[in-house]
This record gives C-alpha cells, structure tokens and sequence, in this order.
C-alpha cells in the first residue's frame, strides 16, 4: 500500500523542506493519510501503545540513570535514594518498574492478536519476524535492567540466567566468565549490564523503526484476513485511528496508573528489597510475572542442556511460525477447529506461567498420601511437562496438519462487505 | 592468485592483484581486531589474580558448617558426623548420576567419598549448584540428607554429590590443603600468582 504520496506542502517554508529532507512527507503519507482497512478492532490498539511505552521506558530509565550508581558498593543505596531523597524519584522507579510490565502485558495481547488474525503469515513474515526480534530485545533488555537495583532477586536471577550458557557443550563454562568479566557475578558484571541496559532500548527503537516500515509495506491485516481490495475498504489512518488508539491508550494508562500509585510493587518480588548477598540464595526464585512461562518450560526437563534448549526453542519456534501454518485462511474467525486449539494454547501459556510460580515438587492437586503421611499427587513439574509438549505440539504438528485438513468456513468477499453495507457482500469461498 | 578469473578471458591484472591483496588485508586486519573487541569482557588481570583463602575447621562444631568466599563465590565446609560419612561411603558409584569425583586435587577418579573428602571429617566443596547457580541448603536438607537446592530442586547427598535433579555435576571440591592442624588453606596454585597485587576474596 505504499501507492502515491498524497502529501502537498502549503507553506513556502514546508516546500523548501520537502526538496530537501521530505521528512513531513513520510510522516504524513505513514500516519496520516495512510490507508487501513476500515473494521480493525481494539486488539489492534497495542502497537500504538507499545510505542508509547518504549518512549516512556527511556525517558524514565534517562531519569533513572542520572541518580543511579552502578556499583556492587553503591547500587542497591542509590536505588533507595531514588526512592527517598531525589524529587519524585519514587514515581520515576513506579513508573519505570511498572513500565516493564506494561509493556510486556502489551506485547503478549500484541502477539496473540497476531497469532489469531493470521497476522504472520505471506506477506507479512518479515514484520512478524521483526516482532519476535524486539520480543528478545525487550526480554534481554527487561533482564538486565532487574539486575541493576542488586537486591536479592537481581543477583540470583541473574546468577541463574547467566548459568544458563554454561549448559551449552565445550565452550558454556568460558562463555558464562566471559559474560560475567570473573567469575561469578560481581561489580564488572553489574557495569556492563547496565551499559547494556542503557543501550538495548535504542537498538529496540531501531527495529521498531524497521517493524513499522515492513508494516506499511503490504499494509495492516485486519480481523477478517482478507486482504485490502479498493478503497472502500480502507480509512484514512488520521483521524480513524489516532482517535480509536489514543483512546485505548488512555484506557490503558489508567491501569498503568493503578499499579503506579496503588500497587506498586505488587508485581515485584519482596526479596528485592534486600540487597544483593552471594552467600544466600533466597528460598524461591522466581523471575518477574512476564518470564514466568519460559521458566516453566526451562524446569519441565530434568536435563540442563536439555531444558535451556527448550527454553530457546519455545521463542526460536516463533520465527518459522510463517512457514509452520500451513493453512491459506488468516483469521481465526474462518479457522473452526484451528480457533480452539488456539485458545487452548493460550490456556497453556497461563498454565506455564502458574507453575512456574510454583516449585516444581508442589502439587498441583492432591491424590492422597504416602506412608510418612506426606501429600503426594499431580506435581507442577508434571504439570508444566504436559504444558511444554501442547507448546510445542501447537506450533511443530498441529498448525501444519491442521492447515492441510480444515475445512474453512467461507470468508466475506472484502473487507467492505463484512462490516455490512457493502456493495458485495456475498460470501466467497476462497480468497 | 592467478587463475582469478575476473571476466573469462581477462588476464589478471595489476588491479585485480591490489584489489585481492587490500581485502586479505582488511579481512585478516578486521578479523584481528575483532579479538581485543570481545576479549575485554574476559575477566580483567586484577580479577584473574587469585586469591587464596585460609580456615580455621576446627573450630566448626561436628554435624555444622560454614560458607567463606573464596574467588567471589560461596564454597561449603562441613564438619560430618559419622553417620554423614557412613551414608556417603555406602553409595555404589555405579548407581551416580555423576560418577567423576570432580576433585581438583586428585584429577580424574571415581565418585567414591574417599576421592571427595581428603579428610573424612571435614567436606570442602563450591557451594555453588552445578545447574545454574544457586546456593544450596545445608543442614542435611534433600532426600539424600546433604543439601538441597530450592531454586530447581536438585539433590546432594552428604558427599556433595548430586542424587536427583535437574544439575548434572557433583559440587566442584576445590584445590587445598591442611597446613596446620586444624587449618586449610584454599586455592594452592594461586599462591605464587597472588602477589600480583590484588588479595580480596
Ligand atoms: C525497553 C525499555 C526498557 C525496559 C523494558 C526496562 C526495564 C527495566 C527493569 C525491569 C528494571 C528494574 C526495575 C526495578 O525493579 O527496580 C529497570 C531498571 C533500570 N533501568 Fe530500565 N528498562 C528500559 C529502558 C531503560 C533505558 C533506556 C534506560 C536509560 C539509561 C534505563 C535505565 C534503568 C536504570 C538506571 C535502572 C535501575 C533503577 C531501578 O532499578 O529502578 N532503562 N529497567
Ligand atoms: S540452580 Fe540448583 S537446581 Fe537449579
């Protein structure tokens, strides 16, 4: 949909500039005149959202970081100076902290959009795959930044993360020091995390740059997966959608604001609150709400190379998912069958991210007891094991077998005709 | 270099050979430099410089144990109790998950508690769970009556080697020695290096 440039500068001064640098023109022809299909729902408000995120992360993290010390001595005290003594340093941290979670509340509903209206697939696999990129570029950027408070659960989070390399044959154990700079996490780790952490959020922005240009190429999908046939299925994205966007925006800032001033270290762990001390690791590790999934699935195998390997492997499958669905209808709303197995799998991805919560040898239910009088019973280690598989089995074996056997309910012919009033609005079987 | 064959029938040319030669040069000089951009995450010199720690044993009451830190990270000694060393030498090395005594002192060997504890009383051992890290729970904690570690559920028994669980190593014993009655010292091989200056643990 990158057709012709409807942009004419008024002024004599906006003309000089557009035969020079025609900045206004991009950004008139991206976001104000760009045509979008007339019936995107709400889901389709968290990309805007998300970029409104990132901004407020690094104006925030900015702020931060000119009051913070990333030191082993002096970390964990400048973080509670933060919160006491600098001029709403407290809001800044809430803000920052709560941000975080934001923004990956935001980028789950994101991807499960794109994964029920077919968003990933031809031609749109490039914009998919860009997604999954920032996806790791947030979670890497979201783990550094936990370590640099150094409390408790930065240090022994990282410690195990950062052990996670140390499962791969050969070289792990010289990678795991390399990345630490000695060997166990200390001050040289702590200093170039936080390097790291101030750079990750630009390189995120760059790609989110990339993201939206391959989004303008072939133009939004919609909830019908139909793709855009004339211009009477389409709006002008200015005002249709800046409107429909601000106002979600607005809605979901008023949750923001909840954990900001009400909540907020409700989503954070208490043990972080004590710094950091290499000698006691807390009793229950757990990472932050949003990796709680992938360290369900890290502890489903009793095998260390074997369950980081699955760990990776659950975020590497995201970018063949394109070439994994085999079935030609986009959306879900024509895909019967393929829809339940799509929200079981989201139900998966809840049940990964409650056992990873819990212990491994807790139970999930109980069956009855043994001879010492103990419980015994369903374990969330078992729990998760199943969970892992249907993951798993969702991406390497149903979505391709599915997409050879369903039988599609038949689509509106355009996207005009499917919110009603159009000129065609007889169903057609294939697109 | 002389079958490059830019176009067919063109004889190489002078050109051709400095275009050929400034790009080995470019890729071997980029290749190089590419080293120093990655080596210096390795540990720095000050860090490398190890230091070596010396403790007092005797005065952990039997059935007890200590963490010290000992090139920044935690390591165990314990004081068994017979029972403890009774337990541990019962085990068939056969039966291990991790059947290398991963001594530093002794090299290769079997997982056998003799090649664990140099001296049966005391266990000195990294306190640093061989999965990922965390420190385990002492105080006969586990299904194996040694230690426990709360973050994936790995099990050590009373020899420190591992009995179920995710990790895959027995804990790591490192390189001592008594040099007093009573008294061990940590880290033998870093005491000729340990004066290059830094002595921190
Ligand atoms: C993608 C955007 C970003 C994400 C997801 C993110 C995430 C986080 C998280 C989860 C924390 C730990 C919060 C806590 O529990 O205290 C944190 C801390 C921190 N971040 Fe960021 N961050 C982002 C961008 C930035 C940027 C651009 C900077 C600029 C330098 C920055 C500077 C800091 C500083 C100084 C801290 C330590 C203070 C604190 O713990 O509150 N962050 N970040
Ligand atoms: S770190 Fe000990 S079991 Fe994972």
């Amino acid at each position: 949909m990158s057709g012709q440039s409807t942009y004419e500068p008024k002024s004599g001064f906006t003309r000089w500039l557009d035969s020079r640098l025609p900045l206004v023109r991009l950004m008139h022809d991206s976001f104000v005149d760009f045509p979008t299909p007339k019936n995107l729902n709400y889901w389709y408000t968290f990309g805007g959202i998300l970029t409104i995120f990132l901004v407020l992360q690094i104006v925030t993290g900015v702020i931060l970081a000119m009051h913070y010390t990333p030191h082993v001595d002096y970390a964990f005290d400048s973080v509670q100076r933060i919160m006491r003594d600098v001029n709403y340093g407290w809001l800044m941290r809430y803000m920052h902290a709560n941000g975080a979670s934001m923004f990956f509340l935001a980028v789950y509903i994101h991807m499960f959009r794109g994964l029920y209206y077919g968003s990933y697939k031809a031609p749109r696999e490039i914009l998919w795959i860009l997604g999954v990129v920032i996806f790791l570029l947030m979670m890497a950027t979201a783990f550094l930044g936990y370590t640099l408070p150094w409390g408790q659960m930065s240090f022994w989070g990282a410690t195990v993360i950062t052990n996670l390399f140390s499962a791969i044959p050969l070289v792990g154990e010289s990678i795991t020091t390399w990345l630490w700079g000695g060997y166990s996490i200390e001050n040289p780790t702590l200093q170039r995390f936080f390097s790291l952490h101030y750079l990750l959020p630009f390189a995120i922005f760059g790609v989110v740059v990339l993201h939206i240009w391959a989004l303008h190429v072939p133009g939004n999908n919609n909830p019908t997966g139909v793709s855009v046939k004339s211009k009477a299925d389409t709006v002008p994205f200015h005002p249709y959608y800046t409107v429909k966007d601000s106002f979600a925006t607005v809605i979901f800032f008023i949750l923001f604001a909840t954990f900001v001033f009400f909540l907020p270290d409700s989503l954070g762990h208490t043990d972080n609150y004590i710094e950091a001390n290499p000698m006691v690791t807390p009793t229950h590790i757990v990472p932050e709400w949003y990796f709680l999934p992938f360290y369900a699935i890290l502890r489903a195998v009793p095998d260390k190379l074997g369950g980081v390997a699955l760990m990776f492997g659950s975020i590497a499958v995201l970018f063949i998912l394109p070439w994994l669905d085999t079935s030609k209808v986009r959306s879900m709303r024509y895909r019967p069958i393929a829809r339940w197995f799509l929200f079981l799998f989201a139900l998966a991805c809840f049940g990964l991210g409650y056992a990873g919560a819990k212990s491994p040898d807790d139970l999930l239910f109980v069956t009855g007891v043994d001879a010492d009088g103990l419980a015994v019973g369903f374990t969330m280690v078992w729990f998760a094991r199943i969970l892992t598989a249907y993951y798993f089995a969702y991406f390497l074996i149903i979505l391709p077998l599915l997409g050879l056997v369903e039988n599609p309910k038949p689509r509106p012919a355009s996207i005009d005709a499917s919110v009603g009033g159009g000129a065609s609005a007889a169903p057609q079987a294939a697109e | 270099m002389t079958d490059v064959a830019v176009d067919p029938g063109h004889e190489p040319t002078r050109r051709d050979f400095i275009h050929i030669a400034t790009g080995a040069v470019a890729a071997v000089g980029g290749g190089l430099s590419t080293w120093a951009f990655i080596d210096q995450m390795n540990p720095a010199a000050d860090t490398r410089a190890l230091a070596s720690t010396e403790v007092d044993v005797s005065a952990i009451p039997e059935g007890g144990e200590i963490k010290i830190m000992w090139r920044g990270r935690p390591q165990f000694v314990r004081h068994r109790t017979a029972a403890n060393i009774e337990a541990a030498r019962a085990v068939d090395v056969a039966q291990l998950k991790d059947r290398q005594a991963r001594n530093t002192n002794i090299g290769d060997a079997p997982a056998t508690d003799e090649n664990r504890a140099l001296d049966p009383k005391y266990l000195i051992m990294g306190a640093s769970c061989t999965h990922l890290g965390c420190v385990p729970l002492g105080d006969g904690q586990g299904d194996y009556g040694g230690w426990f570690c709360p973050c994936h559920g790995s099990h050590y028994d009373t020899a420190g080697r591992i009995r179920k669980g995710p990790a895959p190593e027995n804990l790591p014993i490192p390189d001592y020695a008594f040099i007093r009655e009573g008294v061990i010292k940590i880290g033998l091989s870093a005491a000729e290096e340990s004066n290059a200056g830094w002595t921190g643990a």
